[in-house]
């Protein structure tokens, strides 16, 4: 069914009642032409975009939990392309580009909400390094702008100005096409346009072993049965590292817990996505007027799901120094997501070391706003078993040939 | 919060520490160590889910490494032990 005005209308009159299904929940068949590994944003995405990109329609989905019930659904629906170096800009540019039509191609309303990304400056030095990054993501064709303290007070009327602040506010920059997108939306709008295409979306189905021969991955163990395939695509973020020991190999990749909170809601107050580096926080008002915000990572190895008190307490510390304002506001639910990351913060894409597997991995602590990227350039590899120009920068080789594309020291930004 | 018994000082609070990745042998003579085996070494980890053996050192406490093993799924703490004791 194609959803529309009308269609609502028309749903309306019998109750609601007659809505069907958005994707059907198929049994596990033996064999496909493609199999993707991970039912978040980016493994649904990769599937529709096999179909509709490649023509390749024989494909599952198989997922260990629900759908979007992984990082999928604990990020803080951040998205932005402001990037430092060019290989990044060329990537999450073009997820961002996907994002801004998105709704329209998939007939599913994600909400994306370009109201900006303002990173906050705290001193001279962070404004000179804001300068240096602003003038390369111009020089990338990335539309930042360099903000004074007067227009950040004016973007955020409720931060911190007060003469003898901790953090005193200098300036900022600002990517206006940045924002926010409902991320359940995200993967249930590619879970319905890829079912539309015949796709097998099979949940409750994790994946067991791997059975590659000579060098070559020829099937899959999970939890519903055997199931063989021509290609095979990773994309199971935190849980990549776990999945490719059973196949044979290792990743440059450590999972850690990253954490996210929402405050009670209240009435508009933020009206763009607020960055501070300084303090580690990042801070953005929901449609359902919740503060959303978040944090750094615990710095140690997790797979729990959860974080601890003390980098909670640490981010919850940084949003009140820069917004008193929120000081009495009731904390509603914290969580964490377990996020791959590699050394140099930028993803791995393409090959791995055993044929037919393809890899989309180490998007770390910035896999949402990617979405559409990670699931084009993965379908991209499944199909034509090569690169796409935008993907080869992002290759595994590059952790013994030394390309790194380092965003981690490149842009100072945590996600 | 972690409560880590660090092997000098007895448990102490998570703030106190800071993890410092997997034990890893360095491959030596330079000279003949590939490209892929260093990156190997430099890089690519076990990143186990469920025991992991990982180093830590008591940074905010008596300054000293020491080894632990700890179940990253659960997050409870296995044993630990000093540099150069038996595992």
């Amino acid at each position: 069914m194609r959803y529309s005005s009308l269609s609502l209308f028309r749903q309306g009159l019998s109750g609601h009642q007659g809505w069907p299904q958005a994707w059907r929940s198929p049994a596990l068949k033996p064999t496909y032409d493609a199999v993707v590994i991970g039912g978040g944003g980016h493994g649904l995405a990769a599937a529709y975009y096999l179909a509709k990109v490649h023509g390749i329609k024989n494909v599952a989905v198989l997922e260990r939990g629900w759908l979007g019930g992984g990082n999928t659904g604990r990020n803080t629906t951040i998205v932005r392309s402001n990037y430092f170096f060019p290989q990044s800009v060329a990537l999450f540019d073009f997820a961002l580009r996907q994002y801004e039509q998105l709704s329209e191609e998939l007939n599913y309303n994600i909400m994306l909400s370009q109201r900006g990304i303002l990173n906050i400056g705290h001193t001279e030095h962070q404004m000179e390094l804001m300068a240096r990054n602003v003038n390369a993501m111009l020089v990338n064709g990335i539309d930042v702008e360099l903000l004074d303290a007067q227009q950040v007070r004016h973007e955020l009327p409720l931060a911190n100005f007060s003469a003898d602040a901790r953090y005193p506010i200098l300036g900022g920059f600002t990517q206006r096409r940045g924002g926010v997108a409902r991320h359940d939306a995200v993967a249930w709008g590619y879970a319905r346009a890829a079912d539309a295409f015949g796709i097998d979306i099979v949940q409750n189905c994790e994946v067991t072993d791997f059975r590659v021969e000579g060098g070559r991955l020829v099937g899959l163990e999970t939890s519903l049965g055997p199931v063989s395939a021509g290609t095979f695509g990773l994309s199971a973020s935190g849980h990549n590292g776990v999945l490719a020991r059973k196949a044979g190999f290792r990743l440059p990749l450590t999972s850690y817990a990253l954490q996210a909170m929402v405050s009670e809601p209240i009435k508009p107050v933020l009206d763009t996505v607020a960055m501070s580096w300084a303090t580690g926080m990042y801070v953005s008002q929901s449609d359902k007027g919740e503060l959303v915000f978040g944090a750094g990572l615990d710095l140690y190895p997790s797979y729990a799901q959860r974080g601890n008190l003390n980098v909670a307490q640490g981010v919850v510390a940084g949003m009140l120094e820069i917004f008193p304002a929120f000081r009495g506001l009731k904390m509603l639910r914290q969580w964490a997501g377990i996020v791959d990351v590699p050394w140099d913060y930028s993803p791995i894409l393409g090959p791995s070391p055993v044929q037919n597997l393809h890899l989309n991995a180490g998007w770390g602590t910035g896999g949402f706003k990617a979405t559409p990227a990670g699931g084009y350039f993965l379908a991209h590899a499944m199909a034509t078993g090569e690169h796409h120009p935008i993907s080869r920068p992002f290759d595994l080789s590059r952790f013994s040939t030394g390309a790194f594309i380092d965003e981690a020291a490149g842009a100072g930004i945590s996600h | 919060m972690l409560s880590i018994p660090c092997p000098w000082c007895g448990p102490r609070d998570e703030p106190e520490f800071l993890f410092g990745g997997e034990p890893a042998v360095r491959p030596v003579p330079a000279a003949d160590v590939t490209d892929a085996a260093w990156a190997d070494y430099l890089y690519f980890r076990d990143n186990d889910k469920g025991p992991h053996a990982e180093i830590w050192c008591h940074a905010a406490g008596c300054g000293q490494w020491f080894v632990m093993r700890r179940d990253t799924a659960t997050h409870a703490i296995l044993s630990v032990r000093k540099p150069g004791e038996p595992a």
